[in-house]
């Protein structure tokens, strides 16, 4: 069990009246208590940790939501916000003396306009559904996190999600116009706009990544781009990680950035090719997929600039895509990735950190070495381009004892992917999962630093307060 | 008045430490080439961090950059250059515009976060900014994001840093994103158009699929200030692409044809683009423009009306930048003007760029934030910089 601040038990003792006072503010069906109906809200993307709240709150409009926020301060509530609860590092898990917050219903795209380029839609619209509305039009929205089919907007805006294709499109933040958001006590604001460049702090660029701590973000200016006139990808397989890491290192070298860059070990192309037979090359130690975009006469410009770097580096094979059916069955195993290592292993943590690129095959190495004196199997997928590397670590949850090694094992690579220069998330968050790794990357000069911020919008912690920090013993409890 | 410059970051612990224990609030600056933007600071003393310049880690394939803040923009432009690569937000060089001969540093541009051009496509300073190490106003040494190009660890403290003037935090090293410059540049010219239909056609070169990184507008009196584009002596709106060159061939080409309703359209060459959009990028067609420069940042077809109500109002120069999303505005240094332009922005941010010292003093030079907003701000400078000695009123007078 993960550790939760301590149940306020004043709230707790009077959680009928707080359930009966959140069914003033919302529509009938908007407010769980029934502990049997609480129960999918329980945990997130991190399923090994489970607390049912006190209760959940759908609210359908911005106004609605700063009447709960109100009403949560005024009684001294702690106040969980939820998308569609796909973190991976547990940011939505529930505290038991928590109100649940939940986004899912203020799911309307509210304006979108081609001319200049922009979309304001609810914190529950999937992310899918914002390119789905503009992709007529020729239109697309940036960021592709591979959950893009569940995950919201308003949860990409607070964990600053990413995607395969990020490298040339940036994360969620650089994408970002504008948020409507509600702050702990209940008042509305608007930050940014339809235009580009703000005056005074960067508010957009602190709410982006910041958990749900600091306020509830309601509704979301999106830049959307015009879509590119296509897209190819080609496949290279390495006799080594050293050769694939130089082989990325030469692409970006000669003044290349393809759209996306990913790179896969053996155990992820093993895994990959027994669960989406995409023709991966069994016999290679690493693989790299390569997409470019462009006219098709551009993309045989790039692709055949990037096959002859390729051929620099002894593959073990080189496939270009020659149309966009190729091009789906090179990414089908790389998507499939996490449904592939599911197959192999009943359960597996789904890690995230960044190293510098220069470092990959010496952290590739030290992993694999973790991974036999643990016993416990790894496949390491990377976003080569931009240093963010996910190793899968495959682990049998009925064994609470595999459970532990699993996680000692993740904090080991996160901690050598801080001590090799990166950092401890790239794109999944803290959340609960990596709360107290923090001090490893942080002092705790800097730390305070983050919660004094924290506490400028929060000033009594009443917003998803157990993510992100340490937790401290002097943690204000009661309101 | 003491300049206090030191050459490490150890030194601006220390000159921080005493202005804190003594409470006497510091001007915060590099090379003070950008003195002339916002409110003037009232303070005894001045710590540059113009002493802390170089290079500390350049790592091409892995298009990071850290360089000392009092690393001048010029130098670290030159130094990327020589690995053939750019800063990716263009960032201007404005001492021109200022007036005066100081080159900018990285931290003048970071703590600004002033774009150029390229910010329509690319993104602004702020989206580059990898990593911070700063002091802040308690004479403690933080450090935000770090040497990687993704990092969600903890609060954005980069963002909220860049374009705090200097009020949060001093900075002593700064990590860029860089990436390669791109082979070849073509910028197709269309004459004659007035804003709202340059701006029609500007929408529609951004919304191409040909990664316009360059929407610009100027008109006549404008364009003629600036040697590349001066001999069409007509108004100019411009669409630049960036490319590997047999792509710029091509998608100059399309971009050509589907801008064809527009008007005639022609092509300035690699050499001419690149001086053209310096131009841009550097406020060139104002540097000697004798008025006050507002800098109005709005939704890019709100640009035509903003133009439109400001001609109205008083004798102003202007052109466009980001697709009519990024005004420049220049006219008479008064008050009245000021409000005008205020009006004018509706929505959108507007920020005083330069005036003489008496009219920054005495008007707000950015929008003022809703009051619960303000009270948040309030509460986050003081979470930096409880004695509020760190570029007192910079930004926001009495902040
Ligand atoms: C199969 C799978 C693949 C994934 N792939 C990727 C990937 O490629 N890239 C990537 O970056 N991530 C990925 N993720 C992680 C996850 O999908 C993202 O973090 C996503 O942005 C979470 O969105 P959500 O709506 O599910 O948010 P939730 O999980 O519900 O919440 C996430 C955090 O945001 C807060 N929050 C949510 N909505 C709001 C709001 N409106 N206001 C304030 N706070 C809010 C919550 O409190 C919580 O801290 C993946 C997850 C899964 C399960």
């Amino acid at each position: 069990m993960i550790a939760q601040p301590e149940p306020k038990q004043a709230v707790m003792a009077r959680r009928d009246a707080i359930i009966a006072g959140l069914r003033k503010l919302v529509p009938e069906t908007g407010v769980i208590g029934d502990p049997l109906r609480l129960k999918p809200y329980e945990t997130d993307g991190l399923s090994a940790y489970r607390q049912v709240p006190l209760a959940v709150v759908l609210p359908e409009t911005t106004e609605q939501v700063a009447a709960v926020m109100a009403f949560c301060h005024r009684e001294g509530v702690r106040v969980v916000p939820r998308g569609a609860g796909t973190s991976l590092s547990g940011g939505a898990l529930p505290m038991a003396d928590s109100v649940v917050v939940g986004l899912m219903r203020m799911n309307r795209i509210l304006d979108i306009d081609y001319a200049d380029r922009c979309a304001v839609v609810q914190a529950g619209v999937t992310n899918i559904g914002i390119t789905q509305a503009v992709q007529a039009e020729g239109f697309f929205y940036a960021p592709d996190p591979s959950s893009q089919l569940a995950c919201m907007i308003g949860g990409n805006v607070n964990m600053n999600s990413g995607g395969a294709h990020c490298l040339r499109y940036g994360v969620t933040a650089n994408n970002l116009l504008g948020l409507r958001m509600v702050t702990v006590d209940g008042e509305i604001l608007d930050i940014g706009g339809a235009h580009l460049d703000a005056a005074g702090y960067d508010w957009l660029g602190l709410m982006t990544g910041s958990e749900g701590m600091l306020a509830v973000v309601t509704e979301v200016t999106v830049r959307i781009l015009r879509s590119p006139e296509g897209a190819r990808a080609m496949l290279a397989a390495f006799k080594a990680n050293e050769i694939a890491g130089a082989c990325v290192d030469a692409i970006i070298g000669s003044g290349i950035i393809p759209v996306a860059l990913e790179f896969m070990d053996r155990p992820a192309i093993h895994a990959c090719e027994a669960f989406a037979h995409a023709g991966y090359p069994l016999d290679a130690e690493a693989m790299l997929i390569i997409e470019v975009e462009g006219s098709i006469a551009e993309q045989d410009y790039m692709l055949d600039r990037i096959r002859d770097i390729c051929n620099r580096f002894d593959p073990v094979s080189i496939k270009v895509s020659q149309s966009a059916e190729e091009s789906l069955a090179i990414w089908k195993g790389r998507k499939g990735a996490f449904g592939a290592v599911g197959r192999i292993s009943p359960d597996y943590l789904c890690m995230d950190g960044t190293i510098p690129t220069s470092r990959l095959a010496e952290v590739l190495g030290r992993i694999g070495e973790m991974s036999a004196a643990c016993g416990l199997q790894v496949a390491n997928i990377f976003h080569a381009g931009d240093g963010n590397l996910h190793p899968l670590i495959m682990f049998d949850a009925n064994d609470p004892s595999s459970f532990h090694k699993a996680e000692r094992f993740g904090a080991d690579i996160l901690k050598l992917c801080v001590e090799v220069g990166g950092c401890l998330t790239g794109e999944h968050g803290v959340g609960v999962e990596k709360r107290d790794l923090m001090g490893v990357q942080f002092s705790e000069i800097e730390l305070e630093q983050q919660r004094r911020v924290k506490s400028a919008f929060d000033p009594q912690w009443l917003l998803n307060p157990s993510k992100v920090f340490p937790l401290k013993p002097e943690l204000p409890r009661a309101a | 008045m003491s300049i206090i410059a030191p050459t490490d970051a150890a030194g601006v612990v220390a000159a921080i430490r005493a202005a804190h224990d003594a409470a006497t609030p510091l001007a915060i600056c590099g090379n003070a080439s950008k003195s002339g933007l916002l409110r003037p600071v009232q303070a005894a003393n001045t710590l540059s961090t113009s002493g802390i310049a170089g290079i500390t880690l350049y790592s091409p394939q892995e298009l990071i950059l850290a360089a000392g803040p009092g690393t001048r923009v010029a130098d670290l432009a030159q130094a990327v250059a020589a690995k053939g690569q750019h800063l990716i937000s263009e960032p201007p060089d404005l001492s021109a515009f200022y007036g005066n001969a100081t080159p900018g540093t990285l931290g003048g541009m970071v703590a600004t976060n002033l774009s150029g051009p390229r910010r329509v496509m690319w993104g602004a300073t702020r989206d580059h900014v990898m990593g911070v190490v700063a002091v802040n106003g308690s004479g403690e040494q933080i450090h935000s994001g770090g040497r990687v190009l993704k990092n969600v660890t903890g609060l954005d403290l980069c963002k909220l840093l860049t374009g705090s003037h200097g009020t949060l935090a001093v900075m002593t090293e700064i990590t860029l994103k860089v990436l390669p410059v791109p082979e070849r540049r073509g910028t197709l010219v269309l004459k004659g158009l007035d804003p709202a239909r340059a701006v029609a056609a500007l929408s529609c070169a951004l919304g191409s699929p040909y990664a316009v990184s360059g929407a610009a507008h100027l008109p006549a009196a404008m364009a003629t200030q600036v040697p590349a584009l001066a001999w069409i002596g007509d108004s100019v709106t411009l669409a630049r692409i960036e490319d590997f060159a047999p792509a710029v061939a091509y998608r100059t080409e399309r971009l050509r044809a589907e801008l064809a309703e527009f008007g005639a359209v022609e092509l300035l060459d690699d050499a001419a683009s690149v001086a053209a959009w310096a131009a841009i990028r550097d406020v060139t067609p104002m540097v000697s423009d004798p008025g006050a420069v507002w800098r109005v940042s709005v939704r890019p077809s709100a640009g035509p009306a903003v133009i439109a109500a400001l001609s109205q109002a008083f004798d102003a120069r202007w052109f466009m930048d980001w697709g009519g999303g990024l005004l420049w505005i220049a006219g008479p240094a008064t008050a009245a003007t000021h409000q005008a332009v205020i009006a004018a922005a509706g929505q959108g941010a507007w920020t005083l760029m330069r005036a003489p010292e008496s009219l920054r003093a005495a008007v707000p030079v950015i929008p003022p934030e809703a009051p619960a907003l303000a009270r948040i701000a309030r509460k986050v400078k003081a979470a930096f910089d409880p004695r509020s000695i760190l570029n007192p009123g910079r930004m926001v007078a009495g902040l």
